[in-house]
């Protein structure tokens, strides 16, 4: 496989290629590259990451080579910041559960959010592994590519533990 | 890379109608169902309707099965279960008999799961065992093996999803067999996300029916283990991976797309591998939602399968998440391998824009052939997967 581009986003900003491009936070990142994207408020924080990371990546990307695109993701938490959140809505003292919160208690669904931004009608992914160092990440996309052929593939570590702590490490990748 | 063929060596399905998969497929085929209104489960302050493990009796079975049982979740248990009796079953299997150790280097699992052990939750936010990787290696670890396991978490879609990680890993050459486990145990955190949505029905759901009111949720968890092998080792009535596909609709998170897009690719791809004409039936998703059923028909329409024999089989034992993808493939297999079309329990007329050809009663076919089970899910996400039984393939001079 054959990288394209690379972006790594932590509270302490985003690297693109290797070159720190900004410092702001996440909605900080939204409103310098993206903007134009009422939906991104009502995201879960998973996707919110997610979403801007594949706004810097996917910047200079024709429409074309988009809607042949996979996307597939790895992470630890799964959706775990927000199963928190959602679990304490249905106390049973205080039960109130809300579908708008309640789908973003699948981890896949920020596949979801990025593939409708950029109108990627392919392979949407989502993985839970141990760590991201692990060897697995390289061997499934690459996998990928033995029974189907995407355009390119935006595939990485997208993982939110809380507001102090998250990473998002996504690159295209070509076969 | 040529004459690699993946081929299924053994299942199991474990629900609340049975323990292994014959005891599913004739339960199947008595026209059970496992779905009923339970009033006070898991607190919710409303009935639900849907399939529901006895606790007690799984907790019996598991400490008569697995030393040190109370080290394992409800959860771990049911797959551990599973998979127990589904390598059972590939060790009984002639062709594969004493090859297949599952603590060795050559044997990967993989587990599909939606929410794993999120009820959890419950009692302590920060409990360690809500992390599915975690679940996972202490589920293989079970078993011995000590390759670390691949999670699949792709919403509904996760049972197709993982035998199509396994087909995967199995032509990478790293690994000959995977171990594909699917389970997920419904709770609280579940069942009050979908009645918030609105999506449950208050009765036996009704797959493509006009009067389909919604989806009754279910548990189970089923095993497939897949081998990689070489075409000259194939027997004669082997299952064998034909094709798979997954897709994105690209259009809503909750809900399906109106054109079927997602669902429409899919099966597109799947038809450039496989000829219409050796199609014996699609086994759809089929949750009986208004927009799901609908969607579906949209998309097999729009791929001129309209007149493919088409069944749903929610309303045996609810959709049953991680899970579903498996059971519904080992149903499908065990059902074509006897000449028979499973049938759609809960449909009586046509309810989706597009009249499809269901199944709706016990129906017959050749015992070979493909089948396509196709599924979809939140975040837009559509997957398939062709299987294919051609017991005239060496007679034949191959594919």
């Amino acid at each position: 496989m054959t990288t394209i581009a690379e972006i790594s986003i932590t509270p302490a900003g985003a690297i693109l290629k290797g070159r720190l491009i900004s410092t702001a936070d996440i909605t900080g990142l939204y409103r310098e590259f993206a903007g134009d994207y009422p939906k991104f408020f009502k995201m879960d924080s998973l996707c919110k990451l997610g979403f801007v990371a594949a706004e810097i990546l996917l910047k200079d990307i024709s429409a074309e080579e988009k809607e042949n695109a996979a996307i597939i993701l790895f992470n630890r938490n799964a959706s775990l910041f927000t199963d928190r959140n959602y679990q304490a809505t249905i106390r049973d003292n205080n039960y109130f559960p809300s579908p708008a919160l309640f789908v973003y208690t699948l981890a896949n669904i920020v596949t979801g959010e990025i593939a409708i931004r950029h109108k990627i009608y392919g392979e949407t992914s989502f993985y839970v592994v141990d760590s991201p160092d692990t060897p697995l990440m390289e061997e499934i996309a690459a996998g990928a590519f033995l029974t189907s052929s995407p355009s390119f593939i935006l595939t990485g570590w997208l993982d939110y533990d809380d507001d102090h702590h998250y990473e998002a490490k996504l690159k295209l990748v070509r076969k | 890379m040529e004459s690699v063929m993946i081929r299924k060596i053994a299942d199991n399905i474990l629900s609340p109608a049975g323990l292994d998969t014959i005891a599913n497929y004739n339960y199947v085929l008595s026209l059970g169902t496992q779905v009923r209104v339970h009033d006070n489960a898991f607190d919710l302050p409303e009935p639900f309707c849907g399939s529901l493990f006895l606790r007690d009796k799984i907790l019996a079975r598991a400490k008569e099965c697995i030393p040190n049982s109370e080290d394992y979740t409800f959860f771990e248990s049911l797959c551990i279960l599973s998979a127990c009796n589904a390598i059972a079953h590939a060790q009984m299997n002639a062709a594969t008999a004493n090859r297949i150790e599952a603590a060795s280097d050559d044997v990967i699992f993989i587990l599909s799961t939606t929410k794993g052990n999120v009820d959890s939750l419950e009692n302590d936010l920060d409990d360690p065992r809500a992390y599915l990787a975690t679940s996972a290696r202490k589920i293989a670890g079970h078993f011995g093996n000590g390759n670390e396991p691949i999670v699949v978490s792709n919403a509904c879609i996760s049972g197709v999803c993982a035998q199509i990680a396994a087909v995967r890993a199995l032509l990478g050459g790293k690994y000959r067999y995977a171990i594909v486990i699917g389970c997920d145990v419904l709770s609280k955190f579940i069942i009050s996300g979908f009645q918030s949505f609105k999506a449950l029905s208050p009765e036996c759901c009704r797959p493509y029916d006009k009067n389909r009111r919604g989806l009754n949720l279910g548990e189970a968890a089923g095993t497939m283990i897949l081998e990689s092998c070489e075409e000259d080792e194939c027997c004669n009535s082997d299952w064998l991976y034909a094709a798979s596909s997954i897709h994105n609709d690209a259009n809503h998170i909750s809900g399906p797309s109106r054109t079927g897009e997602g669902s429409y690719r899919v099966l597109k791809d799947l038809l450039q591998v496989v000829d219409n004409d050796e199609i014996r039936f699609v086994n759809a998703h089929g949750t009986a939602t208004p927009y799901n059923d609908e969607m579906e028909s949209i998309a097999i329409h729009r791929a001129a399968l309209d007149n493919v024999p088409v069944n749903g089989l929610k309303g045996f034992y609810g959709h049953t998440l991680g899970a579903a993808g498996i059971i519904e493939t080992i149903l499908s297999m065990k059902a074509l391998e006897n000449g028979i079309i499973l049938p759609t329990i809960g449909f009586e007329s046509t309810g989706t824009s597009y009249p499809l050809n269901i199944a709706n009663q016990i129906g017959q076919c050749i015992q070979n052939g493909v089948f396509i089970k196709l599924l979809s899910g939140f975040g837009g996400s559509n997957a398939g997967i062709a299987w294919r039984r051609d017991p005239n393939r060496k007679e034949g001079g191959g594919l």
